[in-house]
């Protein structure tokens, strides 16, 4: 499909190359199961970022509620789970065996009707791109084509985040509440809990993740890519040309649900539950420092951003919880103030020209001439 | 299920029910109201507006206990001291906020947003780690305990009307300064066209630090209101900010009066749910028709048609 | 060609055109009529409402009562991307080009192909893109820049990649908010021979304060006043007319 421009540039090349490297090779040599479950719940987050770098940052739309969405995908996964872990044999010390052990607590006898298809795979994994893309389509619709935008669209997402989970916690007999659902066991009878299924978990979530990446990338190139740039900076002028600017948000904007809705379905089977501890305002914007940190503009980025973040909110507060919520409440400034194009953009602009003239001098040396820009191709 | 009910019991049910209501409403309009100014006339988002409130909590709380140790006479009246320094405590924060981050942002609304959400989080820590990860209370004085009998069947908490009655006043108060005093006038001047009014010689960069200050000082007002009614923590704050926001979208973020009939309704509209089912069922119910109304209406109950 | 049952075939036909702000009538109660091929002006002191007349008929704005007939077609109930595809371009006051993208992508993405979010994904550069989006760099004299970030440009040569960008759709109904505004003089030379070239088989519709600009250009002009028409006709006939001297001299 990609035809005017390579699909990577020598830059991107280095970034997608660095970080198959690290994600296939370095990490699962260099460390143990636990660690590695760890890094993998850390990419579900980067699932997330990357559709935000879609969504906010080519397409200039601040979403504060892909909590919502990370959690419709991983509370459809961990449902499929949840059921088949709920046997009626796993189960027949409950008062009625065969449903969930939180829907027994709390007096429900009987599997209630929207459970039911998730006792399909199929139904469940159509169901985890499915249920977050139509929500996101209902409200990308409701705010753009009312061209409700910018921070407006930014607290309306952030309200149904609340609202969730509220809804969530609210209604334990249903959702497991504030514990989530937990003790998630097997996927059509393979156990996800022992360490070989998390090894492979974890390989099968990091070439999910190189396909968003190919998604994302794809997207980029396309005019539909430059659309969204021109988007964010002037509006009127694309609806103008004669586009119709709410149609091409709405996508972004699902793609970004979808993209965290996956994230949010490799969470429930690498961890091994889902809580609402994931779906609202607090993880919510915390899923957007992760794109801030990587870069808006940068898919490989977002990845970074998620890991790094991650990594040391992990590190900092198991040994200085105090010092964790300073130090997230710093990097939100210092990103904003100092440094809007994150690690991307600290790279392109001490590192990469160190590279480049290190190129250049062997370039000038073999008379080689790189015409990509001709093309015309976008140089980042 | 009102079978176990009489008439007269219900009537009195639903004017105690109706009297939460107000309660809620007043601490919304307190919240609001800061807000009101910061977003709806500077177009700011500030999401620590919630930790300038606890700010003003806790200074309440502090000059209590002060008054307690070393003026035990004066400990009725000490309430009146601890909002007036919860506003400069609060405002000269807002300040120094302005001063360092929100001037550097005003042409990136999202980034404000995200900047202040950092700056809540910073504040929270600094709270837990001065004043413990506790909640504290404040003790009342003497003649706020107790209630008001209305009629045999109907009580109402005295610190619920007093913080009524608060209400009423700090709303005043800021709509004279809005809308009466020379520098609102200044202040909507420089909303409405800030290049003019540069022209004309007001200092906007000084209108907008004293703007912001306002704001968190009417926030840190609010949360000095709010002891009396409730406990503090490092987080109370958060739990209220989206609900603040909605409170000031929903009335349509420029005016004031949008702000007061809209935490009105969506105040009664939770309180009078609760009767009906779970306080969690009712806020989702409450909060869903506010998203609602706002998709269909994004500008709000009240909103004037201004050039984009 | 419509069969028209009108005595001329108006491009555009406005009637009765009122918009009101709050109670205040920015536009009001305006008529007016533009040929095929036609060249037209409005002018007006500052505030008059010719912006508010364009962002009606391009669709910006929402008209409270009138009809503004485009074609035979009604724009006051169209969007603004049909009110585009079915023939009128506009340029804003203030240049309005994608400072993030080069002269050549802002081109293509004007250029009236892949629409859709579909159609844009599945957009190709082929060859008769770029033999387009060059042609018109000729035209709007960027040809070297098709590889410049727009933000590089100077003022002018926004204006310019501005109005590439409407060339680029070809639309029947152009529609200039001051284009010649904050130019150096040469620039506005330029300016005035680029307009002359591109009107060839279409018609324009300009806002412009500069008069010599406008006696070069103008095949007639309109000439606004609190949203009222207060002349109109020949640039002989308005410069001439008392009315408009009062307005333009008496304060
Ligand atoms: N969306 C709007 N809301 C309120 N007033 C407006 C709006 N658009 C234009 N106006 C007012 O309408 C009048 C005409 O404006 P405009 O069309 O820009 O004048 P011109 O382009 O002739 O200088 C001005 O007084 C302006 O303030
Ligand atoms: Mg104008």
């Amino acid at each position: 499909m990609i035809i005017n421009s390579r699909f990577f540039n020598r830059s991107e090349l280095m970034g997608f190359i660095a970080l198959a490297a690290v994600l296939f090779v370095i990490l699962p040599l260099t460390l143990d199961v636990f660690r590695l479950n760890l890094v993998a719940k850390y990419l579900t987050y980067a699932f997330v970022a990357l559709g935000l770098v879609l969504c906010w940052g080519y397409g200039g739309i601040l979403s504060l509620g892909q909590g919502v969405f990370f959690g419709l995908g991983g509370y459809c996964m961990a449902m499929f789970l949840k059921l088949e872990a709920s046997s009626v044999e796993n189960t027949k010390i409950q008062s009625t065996p065969g449903i969930p052990d939180f829907m027994d607590w709390n007096q429900i006898t009987a599997l209630p009707l929207f459970w039911q298809p998730f006792h399909s795979l199929t139904f469940t994994i159509l169901a985890i791109i499915l249920v977050p893309g139509l929500f996101a389509l209902i409200i990308g619709t409701a705010m753009f084509k009312r061209r409700v935008g910018g921070t407006y669209f930014a607290i309306i997402t952030q309200a149904v985040a609340a609202i969730l989970t509220i809804l969530i916690v609210g209604q334990q007999g249903y959702t497991g509440g504030i514990n989530g659902m937990t003790d998630l066991r097997t996927l059509k009878g393979w156990d996800i809990r022992p360490d070989h299924a998390k090894i492979i978990l974890y390989f099968v979530e990091v070439v999910l993740l190189f396909a968003c990446i190919g998604i994302a990338q794809f997207i980029r190139l396309t005019k539909l890519g430059r659309i969204l740039v021109a988007m964010r900076e002037q509006e009127d002028r694309v609806r103008f040309s004669g586009y119709s600017v709410a149609n091409f948000k709405i996508f972004a904007f699902c793609m970004a649900a979808i993209f965290a809705a996956i994230g949010g379905a490799m969470f429930a089977l690498n961890v091994g539950f889902m809580s609402p501890s994931f779906v609202g305002i607090v993880p919510s914007i915390e899923m957007v420092i992760y794109t801030a940190v990587g870069g808006r503009m940068s898919i490989f980025g977002a990845v970074w951003g998620a890991i790094l973040v991650n990594f040391a909110k992990t590190s900092l507060s198991e040994s200085f919880p105090q010092l964790w919520l300073f130090g997230l409440g710093a990097l939100f400034i210092a990103v904003v103030l100092a440094f809007p194009n994150g690690l991307s953009g600290l790279w392109a602009d001490y590192v990469q020209p160190r590279i480049d003239r290190l190129f250049a001098s062997r370039k000038t040396k073999a008379g080689w001439t790189d015409n990509s820009v001709a093309d015309g191709a976008p140089a980042e | 299920m009102f079978g176990d009910y009489s008439i007269g019991d219900l009537g009195s049910i639903f004017v105690m029910q109706g009297f939460a209501g107000l309660i809620l409403f007043s601490v919304y309009v307190l919240m609001a109201l800061g807000l009101a100014i910061i977003f709806g006339q500077m177009g700011v988002i500030n999401m620590a507006h919630g930790e300038f409130m606890i700010l003003g909590a806790y200074v309440t709380w502090m000059t209590s206990n002060l008054f307690q140790a070393y003026l035990p006479s004066l400990f009725s009246g000490y309430f009146f001291l601890a909002m007036i320094l919860a506003f400069l405590a609060s405002g000269a924060l807002g300040m120094l906020v302005e001063w360092g981050l929100i001037r550097h942002l005003y042409k990136r609304p999202l980034d404000t947003l995200l900047a202040t959400w950092g700056l809540s989080l910073m504040l929270q820590q600094a709270y837990r780690s001065v004043f413990g990860a506790r909640e504290v209370g404040v003790e009342l004085p003497q003649w706020m305990l107790g209630s008001l009998r209305v009629t045999d069947s109907i009580e109402v908490p005295i610190n619920g009307v007093f913080v009524m009655c608060l209400t009423v006043l700090i709303t005043i108060a800021v709509a004279y300064v809005l809308y009466m005093s020379r520098w609102g006038r200044q202040v909507r001047a420089v909303v409405q066209n800030r290049i003019m009014a540069g022209a004309v010689g007001i200092n906007t960069e000084k209108v907008d630090r004293y703007t912001f200050g306002l704001g968190c000082g009417i926030a840190g007002v609010a949360g000095s209101a709010f002891t009396m009614i409730g406990s503090t923590g490092p987080t109370s704050g958060q739990l209220y900010i989206v609900d603040t926001f909605l409170v000031v979208v929903f009335g349509g973020a420029a005016s004031l009066l949008g702000t007061i009939a809209s935490a009105f309704s969506i105040s009664q509209t939770q309180s009078t749910l609760e009767f009906f089912m779970s306080g969690s069922m009712a806020k989702v119910l409450t909060l869903l028709a506010v998203v609602g109304i706002l998709m269909l209406r994004p500008q709000g109950l009240f909103a004037l048609k201004v050039r984009k | 060609m419509l069969i028209g049952h009108q005595p001329k075939d108006f491009l555009l036909a406005v009637s009765g055109l009122t918009v009101s702000f709050d109670g205040f009538k920015a536009v009001n109660d305006l008529s007016f009529y533009v040929e095929e091929n036609e060249i037209r002006v409005i002018i007006g002191p500052n505030g008059a409402g010719k912006t508010t007349v364009l962002d009606l008929i391009c669709g910006k704005t929402k008209a409270t009562s009138g009809s503004i007939q485009f074609r035979g077609k009604e724009l006051t109930k169209m969007k603004e991307n049909e009110i585009v595809q079915t023939g009128v371009g506009r340029k804003f006051q203030t240049p309005s080009v994608f400072e993030d993208l080069t002269v050549f992508e802002n081109l293509e993405i004007s250029f009236p192909r892949g629409r859709t979010v579909f159609g844009s994904l599945t957009f190709q550069r082929d060859q008769s893109v770029k033999d387009r989006v060059e042609e018109v760099a000729e035209m709007i004299f960027l040809k070297d820049k098709l590889n410049t970030y727009a933000d590089e440009l100077s003022h002018g040569q926004k204006q310019w990649l501005e109005i590439g960008m409407l060339l680029i759709q070809d639309p029947d109904l152009l529609m200039l908010d001051e284009p010649v505004a904050g130019m150096s003089v040469s620039e506005r030379a330029k300016t005035a021979e680029l307009l002359n070239r591109i009107i060839k088989n279409r018609s324009v519709l300009v806002i412009e304060h500069d008069m010599k600009f406008v006696e070069d250009i103008a095949h007639k002009v309109t000439v606004l006043h609190q949203g009222q028409i207060l002349s109109e006709g020949t640039m002989e006939k308005v410069k001439n007319d008392p009315k408009v001297i009062e307005v333009y001299l008496g304060h």
